[in-house]
């Protein structure tokens, strides 16, 4: 069932509301042909009603959607040609496997010996060859998800939508078909757009991420791109857990590394070219970019290099996560961070509440952000 | 589904979870058994039932075959079979019922249909409405029929304004079908509605992605999901138009009466309870002979839940 290349999606300048609810405040972007594009937001960021606006649904207020160069706006949803799958599958309860695998053919007037074959194909890709006969209420959630994959795939659309599609199943199963889905992905050549709150999905699977929040873009990158180079604290904060320390850009050095001083006399050495001398921002440093020493006395505290204690150790299987206080005496004078460290190879120490650590990063692993409204 | 439903009742394999999410929830999964002590609850309605229903019931059906001094007798029921007039009337009450049935369901579906998907305000206007005529007594409506309908009344004024011919509709069929799919209407829009608040919308918007145009998405997947409320609602106007009373009596003709007319003549006039009592007899075994009829369509689970 290898098919011809998927096709590419533009989006330009969308907008809709819902009253006085701005739901999708213009957004833009675009997708390049064939690649997997996760759309990430939490619940309200409007990356659903991107969605529904791109699978016709919805009717944006303004902007345009292209699909391989053609205008698609004000095209119903079954002229499109694109497959949707939603998190709840969807599936049509009164028909069997079969019968909703055969649904869009029979829609398309395929003849009924074709229609068999494909759907067979299809049942094959998708492990679920001898269900054909079942209805959905007799199968699992992941066997459900994957009728309606195959469902949405059998007229070999160019583009697949899919709505938090895992988002049903448990955490297992999810891994699994995470990497099938992907897999799937490739072999079938469809450009997939997949909109979901979990950044991990969106770290396992997509060529290409987009953030949300609030009914606009944050960020359009690599899914490294964003963990390591975010652009906003809520990025930052968003794509795996972070660090965010407010301070004041007091120097700016030739190799790009900017000197930030918190409230409290504390240096940070970190990276990022768009902030000047004076901006106030917030540093997003990842838990797992901090090294941890025991320490016995205090030895004076330098840039990127902090005394600090210990005030809370978690275990995570693999790995610790610690928190950390820095600064004695007044609360408004302490910085609590949060440190994660592997709990074999070279970070095998491990520390307990009320230990003294000596805490220090590399000015590389931070990253200067401005500082968000709060 | 219907049958998925079922085959899901009868335990057959359904999803296998895996060993650990059973052992998790298993806890949870365990049926709530009553104990005895809140069966002590039910005691009142148990009494109520048997001394206002059952009873009753019992004697009434008792009654039908009593023959006074030679004991147990079918001659009520050989009588209502053999006069040709009441055959007459019993198919009469089933024709009647049926057709009011189909004009019910053909009149309610599409408001239930634009009831169950339309914005919140809409759809609570559109409930007021047809809940209110429940809030006045079927007497008052059937004589508010009564005053448009009649010679002098309303419809034919303004059908004489406009030199429109007069027309006849009360004291005849049309009368009282008019009346009774009134009547009968809201209970048919209101099952309905129940059973399609419960067709997950996204299923018809899976179908059109699908490439189904809107009609086809209605007639391939809306439709069959509503099915079962189509069925139940049937059931219920055909039962309860079956047994009606005041509109048939007081909005059809004298020629157009139905078994509940016949059942109270036999009371009133003439005092022959034992027959009135076969009547109603005959009358419970039709409604019995449809519950079957659905039970075996559709299932009686799906009366009692009303979902899809």
């Amino acid at each position: 069932m290898k098919a011809s290349a998927g096709n590419s999606i533009v989006l330009d300048n969308l907008w809709k509301t819902y009253g006085s609810f701005v739901a999708v405040g213009g957004v833009s972007l675009s997708i390049e042909a064939g690649k997997f594009c996760t759309i990430l937001g939490p619940s309200g960021s409007g990356k659903t009603t991107v969605l529904m606006m791109l699978a016709g649904f919805s009717e944006p207020l303004r902007g345009n959607i292209l699909i391989d160069g053609n205008d698609v706006t004000r095209l119903p949803p079954q002229k499109r040609n694109l497959g949707v799958v939603f998190q709840n599958y969807a599936l049509f309860p009164h028909m069997t496997v079969l019968g909703n695998v055969a649904f869009p053919l029979k829609m398309r007037g395929m003849n009924a010996a074709e229609i068999n074959l494909k759907c067979r194909q299809m049942l094959d890709v998708v492990e679920l060859g001898d269900f054909a006969g079942r209805y959905p209420g007799e199968l699992s959630g992941g066997q459900q998800q994957r009728v309606a994959l195959a469902r949405a795939l059998v007229f070999e659309p160019r583009v697949l939508l899919m709505d938090e599609p895992l988002g049903a199943l448990d955490k297992r199963l999810r891994a699994a078909l995470q990497v099938e889905l992907k897999e799937l992905q490739r072999r079938m050549n469809v450009t997939v757009v997949y909109v979901t709150h979990d950044q991990e999905e969106a770290l396992t699977m997509a060529d290409q991420v987009v953030i949300m929040n609030h009914g606009k873009i944050e960020q359009f990158g690599t899914a490294d791109d964003l963990y390591d180079r975010p652009t906003t604290e809520f990025v930052a904060g968003f794509m795996g857990d972070t660090n965010l320390i407010e301070g004041v850009v007091t120097a700016k050095g030739n190799d790009g590394v900017l000197r930030v001083e918190h409230p409290t006399g504390r240096t940070i050495l970190a990276q990022n070219n768009a902030s000047s001398v004076g901006d106030s921002v917030s540093v997003s440093l990842r838990p797992e970019c901090l090294a941890l020493e025991a320490r016995k006395d205090s030895p004076t505290e330098e840039a990127n290099g902090w005394n600090g204690r210990i005030v809370n150790a978690v275990s995570l299987g693999d790995a610790m996560r610690y928190t950390i206080v820095v600064g004695e005496n007044r609360p408004s004078l302490q910085i609590q961070l949060q440190a994660k460290l592997g709990r074999r190879g070279a970070h095998g120490h491990r520390f307990y509440p009320a230990d003294e650590v000596r805490l220090s990063w590399n000015a590389n692993d931070a990253r200067v952000l401005p500082r968000g409204k709060r | 589904m219907m049958r998925a439903c079922c085959r899901a009742a009868r335990g057959e394999t359904v999803s296998a979870p895996s060993p650990n999410t059973e052992a998790a929830i298993g806890g949870t999964r365990r049926k709530w058994t009553p104990r005895i002590t809140s069966l002590w609850l039910l005691v009142p309605a148990l009494g109520f039932l048997a001394v206002f229903f059952a009873y009753p019931l019992a004697s009434i059906v008792l009654r039908s075959f009593d023959g006074g001094a030679s004991g147990l007798t079918l001659e009520h029921y050989s009588t209502f079979f053999t006069v040709p007039v009441y055959p007459r009337i019993l198919w009469q009450t089933i024709e009647i019922s049926l057709l009011t049935t189909i004009l019910c369901v053909l009149v309610g579906y599409p408001l239930a249909y634009v009831m169950a998907n339309s914005s919140p305000a809409v759809r609570n206007v559109m409930l007021l409405m047809v809940m209110l005529p429940f809030m006045t007594s079927v007497l008052v409506r059937t004589y508010g029929w009564m005053v448009i309908l009649r010679p002098t009344g309303l419809l034919n004024h303004v059908a004489q304004l406009f030199g429109l011919p007069a027309v006849e509709l009360l004291y005849n069929r049309p009368g009282m079908l008019i009346g009774l799919v009134y009547t009968m209407t809201p209970y048919v829009v209101l099952t309905l509605y129940s059973v399609m608040r419960g067709i997950d919308g996204r299923l018809v918007a899976v179908a059109r992605s699908l490439g189904a145009s809107g009609w086809s998405a209605f007639w391939r997947i809306y439709f069959p999901l509503s099915l079962p409320g189509v069925a139940g609602a049937s059931l219920l106007v055909f039962i309860l138009s079956s047994g009606f009373y005041i509109t048939p009596r007081l909005m059809g003709g004298d020629r157009d009466q139905l078994l509940a007319s016949i059942i109270a003549y036999q009371v009133d006039v003439l005092l022959n309870f034992e027959f009135a009592s076969a009547i109603a007899v005959i009358l419970l075994a039709i409604t019995l002979v449809c519950f079957g009829i659905y039970a075996r369509a559709v299932g009686l689970k799906q009366l009692l839940t009303s979902r899809t």
